[in-house]
């Protein structure tokens, strides 16, 4: 997910720069992304969207209630989120900066050893929704959607599929 | 005394041991009958391997067996589609391959010495067994009636449906595709229930298991992400699913490209990216959930409109741009066909001309489902009324499982897993509730109107409950019985159908004497091994592809073309050959250096499988190819009929196939009665000539015939010619007969 949501996001990015001159409600909602996915890089880009967009945006009451939910959700986060689930967000951030990686270089290098990409982009992808359904599990508000998954379980099958999943990968390499 | 007796029947059935006990000897009892009702074909017949495409699996099976694992995997084929060759290791599903050599091995270690053939042969009913234990499992997963999954299992082990690809000796993928279908499911019913990983890891363990077996995989591709859009639809997004779903997805994709055949297509082709976007729309739908929980809800909403909005129609822009730029490959032909049924008649004359690619006729559903079609109706229902996830799936999968059965004969294979699953669930249903021997008692009756009238306030009508019971053993014992002649007639109409359509080899034919006892024509077999034991080891045989992988399973020789129909232009030809004139085809054979041409005839026994039948579709598909060399038009006399008989047109006479088939045909009969027995038609009076190819071989009962195509003429005349010569016509005549040059081919 998240690589594919960054490759909308690469592909819109230089837009945003330029649009939000002329207008901001409309290229705003991207903006915010590449901090939404990764609630562990988020405050850093969080400051930078709350600095930079009162000074561009013409109309006040949508960036207002933007500023609301950036600076709601992080500290939020910042507040209710145990250390552990830190942890795994910023596991998750350097699996999305990756997954970025490997997309831009294939881009532009191109994708000559389809197999190396694919195995590698998706050991990212793979590893990035596990950790998120880790993530998931262990957090103390969803514990009762997971009645049969105690944190101890919910690691021993993150390990296991993580297993299956890098078997699989280097499998594929070549 | 018998009252006693009774009762300690009824004990024994209630402690919960016991029942657990005898829930497994039921379900051994029923996976025994499951393989039983499939041995018909190996005691009518024998141990054989049938048809045609068990064939091509079988003689990959005895290669994996006999050079190993790495060979079987690079396998280049160059003894089919000469001259091209296949290759095969790249272009098969080597899951029924891998499993058989397995339990091959597995069996020799334990040292017990067993021919190859028996497990191939054998495999398909072995996996049926496990079906019927897997719909158990799946519907266990649907309601809490344990009669249910126990009814489940008994319809999956001897539904008609099913056993039509499974008899013994049918060792086709679909032999241990399905259980790996139904076992599919269920592990995915059972990962979203609990929102396990590990489940979910399972669940695409099998998932790749199910795609290096059979090309059906596709159906489980669109029917989970299906299954979740339409649980995210009904506002039913839960952590579970997003769990669930993405590990699946995650290494169920990972898994599927480890199969040569799927290779990249799981990110390129169309029918794949369904369960991408889902993948991609529930990470969202994850993170907007996590915001949600964060932020309050005012704020949450022109959030959530504008990003998902936006996302939504960025990704549309993102799949249409990549479909049209050609990175995304647009949907395949059978597919096209699934959606517009007449779409391949036009376009792609080889899917058509394959009979199980046709819709199917309503007559097979009630033949192959029998009493489940009409309860299946009512299992849906059912389903509605609980309407939990699972649940949810099992009416998705009716649908569409109702839909593409519909649409293809052969999709009927995956109906059946949920026509029996929503069939046991309905008629465990009604046994459940007429079997109860207690009556409500008036006290119960006065509680629940107690209950009613406080809820009553509260709730909607029909959310409450009322006490609804069966008062009279009379209703009861009627319906009870009525259910059970039902089901009598049920297994009565599967063991029939079995017994009398699934069981035929084919390969082998079954008639009856007038004296009702059995006569064996083996007409195949026999010509097969006259191939294998007086031609080369590498004389290239020509035939229709139907019988591609029979020649080359069972008499070893290269063919031209075989059931694995890659290349149309190839087969073309060999339509091409089969439907011109000698002088056009003789080229064409001497080109591909063919050496035997091999034709089934069955106009001597009114065998209706025979090639003058399938010939349209030769005709077809080499006018696909060279629409101005072939014509079927030509083939019609001028009222549109297709006949072979005098008045047959000259384009039909003329062609190598009628020639082949009906070469010293009228021999058999008096002057003037030669009558072909299929389509009922006299024949001329003077037999069609042949002078490019002469008879090498026809079997007992005339089904198979084999012509040897003659070397160039020695002294350099056309063959043409030269066979007039030795019939001792005048030289003239037939040279002013004489048709286009004959190449010379060096």
């Amino acid at each position: 997910m998240a690589p594919k949501r960054n490759n909308a996001n690469r592909g819109v990015s230089p837009n945003p720069k330029t649009a939000t001159t002329t207008s901001a409600a409309v290229p705003l909602p991207p903006n915010p992304n590449p901090s939404a996915p990764i609630p562990g890089s988020r405050p850093s880009s969080a400051h930078s969207t709350v600095s930079t967009h009162p000074k561009t945006s013409a109309s006040a009451p949508v960036s207002q209630t933007w500023d609301k939910v950036i600076s709601n959700l992080t500290s939020h986060y910042q507040k209710s989120s145990p250390q552990r689930t830190k942890l795994l967000d910023a596991f998750m951030a350097f699996l999305v900066v990756v997954g970025v990686l490997q997309f831009v270089y294939c881009v532009l290098a191109g994708n000559y050893p389809f197999n190396a990409f694919l195995s590698g982009f998706s050991a990212t992808v793979g590893q990035f929704v596990l950790t998120a359904s880790l993530r998931i599990q262990t957090t103390e508000a969803n514990k009762k959607d997971f009645p049969a998954v105690s944190p101890e379980r919910a690691f021993a099958d993150y390990v296991v599929c993580s297993l299956i999943l890098h078997f699989f990968c280097v499998n594929f390499i070549n | 005394m018998s009252a006693e007796t009774l009762q300690v029947l009824a004990d024994v059935g209630k402690g919960k041991s016991t029942r657990s006990v005898l829930r497994v000897i039921i379900l051994a009892l029923i996976a025994g009958a499951s393989i039983a009702s499939r041995l018909f074909s190996v005691i009518r017949f024998e141990s054989i391997i049938h048809e045609f495409d068990p064939w091509f699996n079988f003689r990959a099976t005895k290669y994996l067996v006999a050079n190993g694992f790495y060979n079987f995997w690079d396998w280049f084929d160059d003894r089919t589609w000469h001259p091209l060759g296949r290759v095969t290791g790249g272009t098969l599903y080597p899951g029924l391959m891998v499993t058989s050599g397995a339990i091959w091995h597995a069996l020799r270690a334990l040292t017990i010495p067993v021919d190859i053939r028996n497990v191939c042969v054998l495999l398909a009913p072995a996996f049926s067994g496990l079906t019927a234990i897997a719909a158990y499992l799946l519907t266990n997963e649907m309601t809490t009636y344990n009669s249910a999954g126990l009814l489940a299992a008994l319809f999956m082990g001897i539904a008609p449906g099913y056993i039509s690809r499974s008899v013994a000796g049918s060792y086709d993928n679909e032999a241990i595709a399905i259980f790996l279908l139904v076992f599919t499911f269920y592990l995915w019913i059972k990962a979203l229930k609990q929102g396990s990983m590990l489940w979910g890891a399972f669940c695409a363990l099998f998932y790749g298991y199910m795609v290096a077996s059979w090309g059906g995989y596709a159906f489980i591709t669109c029917l989970l992400p299906l299954h979740a859009f339409v649980l995210i639809l009904m506002g039913r997004y839960s952590t579970r699913l997003y769990v669930s779903y993405t590990t699946w997805y995650a290494l169920g994709t990972l898994a599927s490209m480890q199969i040569p055949f799927v290779g990249f297509l799981p990110v390129k082709t169309s029918e794949h990216m369904p369960a991408l976007g889902i993948f991609g729309f529930l990470q969202l739908l994850a993170f907007l959930d996590y915001v949600r929980s964060a932020v309050p809800s005012r704020q949450f909403q022109t959030f959530l409109w504008l990003f998902a909005g936006g996302i939504f129609v960025l990704s549309l822009a993102v799949l249409v741009i990549a479909t049209s730029a050609g990175v995304i490959a647009p949907w395949s032909g059978r597919f096209y066909s699934l959606w517009d049924t007449g779409y391949a008649k036009i376009h792609i004359p080889i899917i058509a001309s394959v009979s199980e690619h046709q819709p199917t006729a309503w007559p097979a559903f009630f033949f192959d489902l029998n009493l489940l079609i009409f309860v299946f109706p009512v299992g849906v229902y059912l389903c509605f009324q609980e309407l939990a996830d699972e649940h949810v799936f099992i009416i998705v999968y009716a649908v569409f499982g109702s839909y593409f059965a519909g649409v293809m004969v052969r999709l009927m294979l995956t109906l059946t897993p949920v026509v029996c699953v929503a069939g046991a669930i309905a008629i465990s249903t009604i046994l459940n509730n007429y079997l109860i021997a207690k009556t409500p008692t008036e006290e119960d009756q006065q509680a629940a109107e107690a209950a009613e009238k406080k809820g009553s306030k509260s709730g909607l009508k029909s959310a409450t409950k009322p006490v609804v019971g069966i008062y009279g053993l009379w209703s009861k014992s009627l319906m009870v019985a009525a259910m059970a002649v039902y089901l009598l007639i049920f297994v009565m109409h599967c063991t029939w159908v079995t017994s009398n359509a699934y069981s035929s080899p084919s390969v082998v034919l079954a008639s009856r004497m007038p004296d009702g006892s059995q006569h064996i024509i083996d007409d195949y077999r026999e010509a097969y091994q006259w191939l294998r034991q007086n031609t080369k080891e590498d004389a290239k045989i020509m035939s229709w592809w139907d019988y591609g992988y029979q020649i080359g399973g069972m008499a070893d020789r290269p063919t031209l073309v075989d059931n694995n129909t890659w290349n149309n232009t190839h087969i073309a030809t060999v339509g091409k050959a089969m439907s011109s004139r000698e002088e056009v085809s003789y080229p064409i054979m001497r080109q591909h250096e063919v050496d035997y041409v091999l034709v089934v005839f069955g106009g001597l026994l009114g065998y209706s499988g025979d090639d003058i039948n399938k010939f349209l579709w030769m005709v077809r598909i080499a006018e696909g190819i060279w629409p101005d060399e072939v014509s079927e038009r030509a083939f019609f006399t001028p009222r549109g009929e297709y006949r072979v008989d005098g008045e047959a047109t000259e384009t039909m006479k003329n062609s190598l196939m009628y020639k082949m088939s009906y070469y010293n045909f009228n021999n058999l009969f008096p002057p003037g009665q030669a009558v072909d027995r299929m389509r009922q038609a006299r024949l001329p009076e003077v037999g069609p000539t042949l002078s490019t190819l002469e008879e090498a071989f026809t079997s007992e009962n005339w089904i198979i015939r084999i012509y040897k195509v003659k070397d160039l003429d020695n002294v350099g005349r056309d063959h043409i010619s030269a066979t007039a010569f030795e019939k001792g016509l005048k030289k003239k005549k037939a040279a002013k007969k004489r048709g286009p040059r004959v190449l010379r081919v060096d």
